[in-house]
């Protein structure tokens, strides 16, 4: 923050790192963010809230993100969600009981060669059909795979192309 | 490169980097190595172009890349082969891409157990690993090994994506070689402010974001605006969803927007300049904040670049999800830190933009096509393309077409062109049915206007636009109201929600829809999608507004006998809609080969082998599986 402070435009870069920090935006990181940039608090939230990107709520340890972008549409995206939907129990935007997985939809990733694209965590599955959904999930439901292998800034971020 | 550049250019020495790197562009473009060079160790025999894409990486090219890299140690070849990453080839549907210069060899889909295949037989042997090659038709055995005679690039002419494919985008030294910052030193060395404005007008480039305005004459107002401070932005908000060529260069060849971005500074007088990126593309930020940190190390951005009096810094902002930032006014308040939201215009952002200050902002796109027009001329640009639509085009090639990916065209390639010679065709045997431009503020062009040239003038006469460049191909199973519903849902749903004819007039439009896929349209609901339609493009305040009825009017244009048909006879011709469609067994025509039995995931066929199967419909969750792979055709719907 003290990096931003006298940046014209600082705000929304301090809340992509405050993201990253800590997986979503809470109120008292919200309030912190306003004090420490002098801005309202009011101010803060309406970005906050005006942007897809920024979440208010916690998200699952493991973050699913279905691209629905036209090419994936047209390809069968639609498909790959009800199934993951049926497996998890979660809509768009829930997450799971035990806290394991959160499920959001995707405004194109650029994936659209590869289509239909599902990301996890950040790692990007191509050309996915429904009957890969289950064993895409279990992958990462068991404790001893992916998981440990994720670094925490690529959880937090909602799409990031994991690379060595 | 062998040396690393370690001080700040001037410009005697940025031309001593660009020599130093020739032999090795010789050699990328198909020369074999000069022999003194080879000989002193100073070039490779052989360079292995792993593709470091995003498509590819998906595909794990960062994998294949580790295996060839093993591959190449394990046989002591290090210093004969460069295993290197580089940007897209285009040609995504192949990933992951691996290409080998000068021999120009095209490998698709390698996985890490080809490495040791391609060491042996290819750089050891000589021939190029056979199975790896493109193969056009999979029903004939025949294959292409040669990058350059595949009918995918032959059709195509790349200005704005020539280094992709060609250097490693994460090393300035090999954007050097391959002529980045020439163009800009030359503006500096040689050029006035009007000067490289009238180059600007005489290459005829328009906006390649969408809106196709005219770019010298973008620059000229942007110059002719009085102001101490002014700024230079660049659109990298690629929300179109199905468009992916701004991702493609920001990942392939960030310098080229660094370097146009620079000379744009020059010719309208601004010292500062923003990148707004999307967030959804970390693979693009990171090599643009890799290409920033290197060229203000090297002297090519920031104080004095090249030793000049000219001065120029960039900025990356991250956008955070927002389709509407992708329009300019809302861009600009978002770099400001605020809710992206559009405001009226006037006054336009070259008279208050950024702060209120004069801004230019250009697209991705457009920017890298401004080195070349200023090294080749103008009339060099001007040359390419058509009578109003100059220069090429990148389009990204997605949907039920066989080869996707980036291809970059001369204005007036017609349709047929793209998804025939360049895309390979329709896979499956399936007929062409529409194309579908310029995303959610496009249209559709059906199969009967494949022949048209594309370009902006003969799009817009077919009620589409040029766009983006997002080119997504519709085969016969695509239901158009369908299409037409999703997106209307997308901008309904980034709808910012500032202006009414927007916020509650696609509202409106949905709802219909949305009755109308369910089996609930009623007479008089196309009449009503018209009258909302041209209320919401009159009155709307931004271009998405203005724009996100285009879906809609374009297919009812084209296809209104598909809305009337799930209106009136509650029927989906294409058999998409499923409240509308019902699977059955045209008993006469199976042959009882059990196949659909076995795909069915609800368990709803039944019966014996060579005797006629049938659905049961209760159970039937209408996947359209059975009809998928039945062959004599005998599922209906």
């Amino acid at each position: 923050m003290e990096r931003y402070r006298d940046v014209p435009g600082g705000l929304i870069p301090v809340l992509h790192q405050a993201q990253q920090l800590f997986g979503y935006l809470p109120e008292e990181v919200l309030d912190h963010i306003a004090a420490g940039l002098g801005l309202p608090a009011s101010h803060v939230y309406g970005v906050v809230t005006f942007y897809n990107f920024f979440s208010t709520e916690p998200v699952g340890k493991h973050r699913i993100n279905v691209c629905l972008g036209t090419a994936c549409y047209v390809k069968g995206a639609g498909n790959i969600l009800a199934e993951i939907t049926k497996e998890l129990g979660i809509e768009p935007g829930g997450i799971t009981e035990d806290g394991f997985f959160s499920l959001e939809v995707a405004r194109c990733v650029g994936a659209c060669s590869l289509a239909p694209a599902v990301v996890i965590d950040g790692e990007v599955f191509a050309r996915v059909t429904p009957d890969q959904v289950k064993g895409l999930l279990s992958q990462y439901r068991e404790p001893a795979a992916a998981p440990a292998a994720v670094p925490a800034t690529a959880r937090n971020a909602s799409v990031e192309v994991r690379q060595s | 490169m062998t040396t690393a550049l370690g001080t700040r250019l001037n410009f005697q020495t940025l031309v001593q980097a660009r020599r130093g790197g020739e032999a090795m562009m010789a050699m990328r473009r198909g020369q074999p190595p000069a022999q003194a060079l080879r000989a002193a160790g100073v070039l490779p025999r052989l360079y292995v172009m792993v593709c470091g894409d995003t498509g590819c990486l998906a595909r794990k090219s960062d994998k294949t890349r580790d295996a060839l890299i093993q591959a190449m140690s394990a046989h002591g070849l290090d210093s004969d082969v460069e295993v290197m990453r580089s940007g897209c080839f285009g040609f995504c549907s192949q990933a992951p891409v691996v290409v080998t210069y000068p021999d120009g060899i095209f490998y698709c889909q390698v996985k890490p157990e080809d490495a040791e295949e391609i060491v042996t037989r290819h750089v050891l042997g000589g021939q190029p690993v056979e199975r790896l090659l493109y193969q056009p038709d999979p029903r004939v055995r025949q294959r292409v090994a040669r990058m350059m005679e595949m009918s995918f690039f032959k059709g195509q002419q790349r200005i704005a994506l020539r280094n992709l494919g060609l250097i490693d985008p994460e090393s300035i030294e090999e954007a050097i070689a391959a002529r980045a910052y020439e163009a800009l030193a030359r503006v500096l060395q040689e050029m006035t402010p009007e000067q490289v404005i009238a180059e600007m007008k005489r290459s005829g480039l328009r906006g390649r974001g969408g809106a196709g305005f005219p770019t010298g004459l973008k620059w000229e107002i942007a110059r002719n605006t009085p102001g101490d401070i002014k700024y230079v932005t660049c659109n990298a908000d690629e929300g179109d969803p199905g468009a992916f060529m701004d991702r493609g260069i920001l990942e392939g060849d960030p310098h080229s927007v660094l370097e146009a971005m620079a000379i744009a500074g020059y010719a309208i007088g601004s010292h500062h300049g923003f990148i707004y990126v999307r967030a959804e593309y970390p693979n693009a930020v990171r090599r643009l904040e890799r290409a920033v940190s290197q060229a203000t190390d090297l002297g090519l951005l920031g104080e004095r670049i090249l030793g000049s009096d000219f001065s120029f810094h960039v900025e990356l902002r991250l956008g955070a999800g927002a389709y509407v930032c992708g329009e300019e006014t809302a861009l600009m308040a978002s770099v400001e830190g605020k809710r992206g939201m559009p405001r009226p215009r006037p006054p336009f952002p070259s008279d208050a933009g950024l702060w209120g200050k004069p801004t230019l902002n250009n697209n991705v796109e457009t920017y890298a096509n401004v080195p070349p027009i200023i090294l080749n001329g103008g009339d060099w640009y001007a040359s390419i393309g058509t009578e109003k639509s100059k220069g090429t085009k990148v389009f990204a090639l997605a949907g039920n077409v066989t080869n996707t990916g980036l291809v970059e065209v001369p204005m007036g390639t017609t349709l047929r062109q793209i998804v025939y010679d360049v895309g390979g065709g329709i896979p499956k045997g399936k007929k062409f049915k529409a194309a579908q431009t310029g995303g959610p503020s496009g249209g559709c062009v059906p199969a009967e206007h494949i022949d048209t040239p594309i370009d902006y003038e003969s799009l817009a006469a077919l009620g589409s636009i040029v766009g983006s460049g997002g080119l997504i191909i519709m085969d016969e199973d695509a239901c158009m109201v369908d299409v037409a519903r999703y997106y209307l849902e997308f901008t309904q749903d980034e709808s910012c929600g500032k202006c009414p004819p927007c916020r509650i007039g696609t509202k409106r439009m949905l709802e219909i829809l949305n009755r109308i896929v369910a089996g609930e349209g009623e007479e008089g609901d196309i009449e009503r999608l018209e009258s909302l339609a041209s209320s919401i493009k009159a009155t709307s305040l931004c271009g998405l507004g203005q724009n996100a009825p285009n879906p809609v009017l374009s297919t009812i244009r084209y296809f209104r006998d598909e809305y009337e048909a799930h209106i009136r006879h509650k029927h989906c011709p294409a058999g998409r809609c499923k409240e509308l469609v019902e699977y059955r067994v045209n008993a006469e025509k199976c042959i009882g080969c059990t196949l659909c039995i076995r795909v069915c995931p609800s368990g709803a066929i039944t019966g014996e082998l060579k005797k006629p199967h049938a659905i049961d419909t209760e159970l039937c969750a209408k996947c359209g599986s059975c009809y998928d792979v039945c062959r004599p055709k005998a599922i209906e719907r």
